[in-house]
């Protein structure tokens, strides 16, 4: 893939075909450390340590439409590439989670891209709009923009997520967070 | 900071949408996209994105939805749409660029771009 956000967007399609209501995504920055990792950590159904240990076999997957599932494999891949790795824990009946790591500086690490669409695609799946939230969190050195889907249904009283109005608002919101979390980088 | 000043914003926006629901809800026409690995690396992101711009700019209602791989990956961007009565239609390989002739032909004027179309279910119970 050719953004870390499209990578992204397509593991957190996994959180939500594992039947999870809460996803936490966390993106960490780290320049001094020349470290990059990517969290996502759901209270979907889980895998026992066979399936885990399975997952980023491109040949196994849960669904049963075909019989090949490139999501993690192709992350490991490139976090592999990077100089970091893939690492996935996970209980059954509690939920997952899956940590990329990447040399920050690496000349193979492709950019975090457009991580705004991925965000707004994955908040406007029906499933997100309707029975799961999302907490997101993006920490880049000592700065930090944080939101959670939970607060801001809250806030909503009732109006969809995907309501027109709320997804502008939201593109909004969710660009300037990005743009000041890189405020400090030169 | 920003962030304050976006959350009172948002108060504003639920009063408006909340208005505006009013005159909404249901539309009858649901568009699915595509939205797994396959999807993804083809460009569906962006094709949903477009999607989204070009129904607002056209002033049209509709429930935009995505699903995972439905197993056509060559055809990926896939979008379908479904208009109540009517059959299902899936269109392959949709890119940014061809959404507004998809919205305007499909939506507005009633007409299948048969060219683009790669599955259809003529079943009007969806």
């Amino acid at each position: 893939m050719r953004e870390l956000s499209l990578h992204i967007l397509d593991i957190l399609q996994n959180s939500l075909e594992a039947g999870a209501s809460r996803v936490e995504l966390s993106l960490e920055e780290d320049l001094v450390n020349d470290r990059f990792s990517i969290t996502v950590r759901d209270n979907g159904r889980g895998m026992d340590a066979a399936q885990i240990a399975r997952a980023t076999d491109p040949f196994f997957t849960t669904r049963t439409t075909r019989h090949v599932g490139l999501g993690l494999p192709l992350l490991a891949a490139a976090a592999e590439h990077c100089g970091g790795g893939l690492h996935i824990t996970s209980t059954p009946g509690e939920g997952t989670t899956v940590e990329a790591v990447f040399q920050h500086s690496h000349i193979d690490r492709a950019p975090l891209g457009n991580i705004q669409g991925s965000l707004l695609a994955f908040v406007m799946s029906d499933t997100v709009a309707q029975t799961c939230d999302l907490s997101y969190r993006h920490r880049v050195n000592d700065r930090e923009f944080t939101f959670d889907t939970a607060d801001i249904r809250r806030e909503l009283e009732g109006v969809p997520l995907s309501h027109p109005m709320v997804r502008n608002w939201l593109k909004g919101f969710i660009s300037e967070g990005e743009k000041d979390v890189y405020e400090a980088v030169p | 900071m920003a962030k304050i000043k976006s959350l009172e914003d948002l108060k504003k926006v639920r009063e408006d949408a909340q208005r505006d629901l009013k005159v909404r809800r249901d539309t009858g026409t649901r568009i699915v996209v595509g939205m797994g690995t396959c999807g993804i690396a083809a460009g569906a992101r962006e094709t949903m994105h477009a999607i989204l711009e070009e129904l607002e700019k056209q002033g049209i209602e509709a429930n935009v939805e995505t699903v995972g791989c439905v197993g056509q990956c060559v055809k990926e961007p896939l979008v379908d749409i479904m208009q109540a009565g009517k059959p299902r239609i899936t269109y392959g390989n949709v890119l940014p660029d061809m959404v507004p002739k998809l919205i305007e032909e499909h939506l507005r004027n009633g007409r299948v771009i048969e060219e683009w179309v790669v599955g259809r279910v003529d079943d009007s119970v969806h």
